[in-house]
């Protein structure tokens, strides 16, 4: 008798695989990043549980509360094996996830979500967003108890099985389900935080430079919006943005400054002002603000836009996909007669799924969006390689051609070779055509990716979460968005060591370029469109003040060389006109006595607002409140309200932390 | 020295991110293989352990120093094999119709007999409980540990015991009779 077993045991253990070891590192990092997550909110989870609960486990929920006992823990866990738990299958965090107060004061466990895209049934039976879940799992548990009243369940059998086989079978009425289920969810359940495969792409916040050991700073500019709207969407759905999705440069400019219009012909005008430190009655902030040029909309050259519309599975939630449409509608009404669009599809297999048609056939093109439908895979490569080759078709003498990546950040299927893909799209982007990447919905937004191929495609990286946000992107700012009037911007600051000890840039940790860098053209930087501005702040700490960090060196002073002994430092900007291979070099001194800006209050607000997202520790024990009293006081004309939706997110946050 | 597995699960659950990180790295491999005996595909195996990962922060808080820790990870394990098979039956009935159901079924078990080895032949063949059982005892669990993973009392674990033997028996039986 005992030889079966002992083949059986054999047989298993030859059996067993070994654990996948690329599944074991992202696991393993899973799990610590769970792990983390509950240590940040531990306090503020207990303070929840005693808010009245609804549904049935909550009896069951409030016994494990309440019991000490090994006896009441043993009498519990007995429940739990019955059966009970089957119905919470990631565990307590996901107990009662209607519960929204719960949620609310947790950072979103990391919820697993599996192969969405490749089995189109699943967002019904994986569910990618785990607020459905509940709904979903209590309407299976009611059905399941009828099933198990009159069979008995083979359940050895794989349930994924079931779904390979079930699909043909039931497909018709699955589909009909899926869209509305999806509403349901989303009316419902909205305000809960969503599973999150998402990535983010940062770097620790820059520290203070000694201006003795390091006096020039430079970067590249940076036009992109796209962490103010994924703090915009985590804030309004009531968590704190993860800290690595702040970028506090994409924040500040996010909003519209007063500053100079450029002349002429010049592509754009910096201006440079000087302002207290709200946080530090002992530094100053450098504003270094750039105007873009304005060019007479009317005469600006026809343009070939290429839609890539990222159909894959996941995109089917409304605020994806049907957002998307959307969206592009609102832009079709901003283009001219001779514009002419292309719609491209990747998920599966990529396909045209709207040949080059000028944009007065607006009929034609919506009918071509309202087809687009989301399921299968992504395979983002493809799609892109066959965007960039009808863009080529449809370039002419004098046009700009740009492709418009649309996706949830899914850019994986058929990607061998991230790299391969950057230097792909390099070399495309000096045959001239720009790319530019929309990212919808939250919950597998892969942010670093989006922003590695709209900085390598020499575009914007924009996150629309909502129509009124598609309003501000196509629409009012669609000029910007489409037209470039200099490449490769790069902005270099050399501070005067007599008269500055000690700066930090705020934000751009991103964008950072060696100093070599600045005067080296064949080296990439981001790109000024149409009437786009770009907003810098330094803070300064002037030689001899008490907020100097850094203490002198014991052993051998760098030489200091004391030039102009009036001027903080100098300012150098280069850029290239679009196309050109060559930069220009603009120049201006930053002098002692420049005044501040007249709406800088705001920007530092909004910088300070970063900051506190990001819980840097340069702002002493300035808080939520000076921030919001500061936004506040500096919201100017804000023809359209984008500073009072600023302050609101503010003060969402505040409470939100201090919960 | 190594740390016991239960200082560093007390250590963990209150917050210390290095222990948590080195009592998973010491019991992956243990998790993966019993996901794998519970389950039976590599690729369930695969899942279920990355469902366990994601929860096992959260769960920590209920591990008490009186057990031992192995037999409360064994525990989670189980259970969250129990909730992931629930979970994939009862979703799959739920999005169909009440017809589709038995030729859904029949397909399944058509499908089930390309289990090629006979370990998994074997092992599909008893219930769940009884491969549950199965998957502790082989993993050296003794019966009074397996017990208390499943939360029944030793006697049953032993009938159980004697009832795959029986199982596994005629299985053979009948497969020296082809």
């Amino acid at each position: 008798m005992s030889d079966d077993l002992d083949d059986l045991k054999a047989a298993l253990t030859a059996e067993t695989p070994k654990p996948d070891s690329a599944r074991k590192a992202a696991n393993l990092a899973l799990a610590q990043k769970n792990f983390d997550a509950l240590q940040g909110s531990r306090d503020d989870t207990r303070l929840t549980t005693d808010r009245p609960r609804k549904g049935l486990f909550s009896g069951v929920r409030q016994m494990f509360a309440m019991t000490t006992t090994r006896g009441g823990l043993v009498a519990t866990s007995a429940l739990v094996a019955v059966g009970l738990v089957t119905l919470t299958p990631l565990g307590d965090a996901l107990l009662t996830p209607r519960d929204v107060s719960d949620v609310l004061t947790r950072p979103a466990p990391e919820v697993v979500q599996k192969e969405v895209e490749a089995e189109p049934t699943e967002p019904l039976v994986e569910v990618p967003v785990p607020a459905p879940a509940p709904v979903a799992e209590e309407r299976a548990s009611d059905v399941a108890a009828q099933i198990i009243g009159g069979v008995v369940l083979n359940e050895a059998v794989s349930g994924q099985m079931r779904a390979r086989t079930a699909r043909p079978l039931s497909a018709a009425p699955q589909a009909a389900q899926a869209p509305a289920f999806s509403r349901l969810a989303d009316d419902q359940i909205a305000p809960l935080p969503e599973s999150s495969t998402e990535s983010f792409a940062n770097e620790p916040a820059n520290p203070v430079k000694v201006v003795g050991e390091e006096p020039v700073s430079t970067f590249s500019v940076d036009v992109d919006t796209a962490s103010y709207s994924v703090i915009r969407n985590s804030l309004s759905n009531g968590m704190l943005p993860p800290a690595d999705a702040v970028r506090i440069e994409e924040m500040i400019n996010y909003f519209p400054y007063d500053y100079t219009a450029p002349d002429g012909d010049e592509a754009f005008r910096p201006t440079v002002s000087v302002s207290q430190t709200p946080w530090n009655a002992d530094t100053q902030i450098v504003q270094i603000g750039i105007q873009g040029t304005l060019p007479d909309v009317a005469e600006r050259p026809p343009l070939n836009l290429v839609f890539l519309i990222d159909t894959s599975g996941s995109m089917n939630q409304a605020n994806k996909l049907p957002l998307l449409k959307q969206s592009f509608a609102l832009m079709l009404g901003q283009l001219r007669p001779k514009d002419q669009i292309a719609i491209v599809a990747y998920a599966g297999s990529a396909g045209q799924v709207l040949e080059p048609t000028p944009a007065g056939e607006k009929e034609k093109i919506l009918n071509a969006l309202e087809r687009l439908e989301a399921g299968g895979s992504t395979a983002g490569q493809e799609g892109l390689q066959q965007a960039y080759s009808i863009a080529e078709t449809m370039q002419e003498e004098g046009e700009v051609s740009r492709i418009i990546l649309a996706t949830d950040g899914d850019f994986n299927v058929g990607l061998s070779d991230p790299e391969a893909l950057k230097t792909y799209i390099e070399r495309k982007r000096d045959s001239g055509t720009y790319l530019s990447v929309l990212g919808f919905g939250r919950g597998n937004l892969d942010d670093a990716t989006m922003q590695a191929l709209a900085q390598n495609g020499n575009g914007t990286a924009a996150y629309i979460d909502t129509l009124s946000e598609a309003q501000k992107v196509l629409v009012d700012q669609l000029t910007g968005a489409l037209f470039p009037i200099a490449d490769d911007v790069k902005i270099q600051v050399e501070f005067n060591p007599a008269a500055i000890a000690e700066y930090r840039l705020i934000g751009y940790e991103t964008r950072a370029l060696r100093r070599e860098d600045f005067n080296n053209d064949k080296v990439d930087a981001g790109d000024i469109g149409a009437g786009h501005q770009v907003t810098a702040l330094y803070e300064v700490t002037p030689v001899g003040s008490p907020a100097i960090l850094n203490d002198p060196l014991r052993y051998g002073v760098a030489e200091q060389t004391v030039a102009d002994s009036d001027g903080l430092g100098f300012l150098r900007l280069r850029y290239k006109a679009p196309g050109e291979a060559d930069s220009a070099l603009i120049e201006m001194p930053i002098s002692a006595d420049l005044t501040p800006a007249p709406d800088a209050g705001f920007a530092m607000a909004i910088a300070g607002f970063g900051q506190l997202l990001r819980n840097d520790t340069y702002l002493g024990d300035w808080s939520w409140g000076d921030a919001i009293a500061l936004a506040n006081a500096n919201k100017g004309s804000d023809d359209y309200g984008y500073r009072a939706e600023a302050v609101q997110l503010m003060r969402l946050a505040q409470s939100l932390s201090a919960q | 020295m190594e740390t016991s597995d239960e200082s560093l699960a007390i250590a963990a659950a209150t917050g210390d991110r290095v222990a948590f990180s080195t009592l998973l790295e010491r019991h992956y491999d243990r998790i993966f293989a019993l996901a794998f005996h519970l389950t039976g595909r590599q690729a369930d195996a695969e899942d279920l352990t990355q469902d366990i990962c994601a929860a096992l922060p959260a769960k920590l808080a209920s591990f008490r120093r009186e057990a031992r820790f192995t037999t409360w990870l064994y525990r989670v394990v189980v259970n969250a094999a129990h909730d992931r098979r629930r979970r994939l039956a009862t979703y799959q009935k739920a999005t169909e119709g009440w017809g589709d159901w038995e030729v859904n079924r029949r397909a399944v078990i058509d499908e089930g007999e390309d289990r090629s080895t006979w370990l998994m032949q074997a092992m599909s063949a008893l219930g769940n409980d009884l491969r549950d059982t199965l998957a502790l005892i082989l993993d050296d669990l003794t019966h009074a540990e397996a017990a208390e993973v499943l939360e029944v009392s030793e006697g049953t674990i032993s009938w159980r015991m004697s009832e795959i033997k029986k199982q596994l028996a005629q299985l053979r039986a009948a497969e020296e009779q082809v």
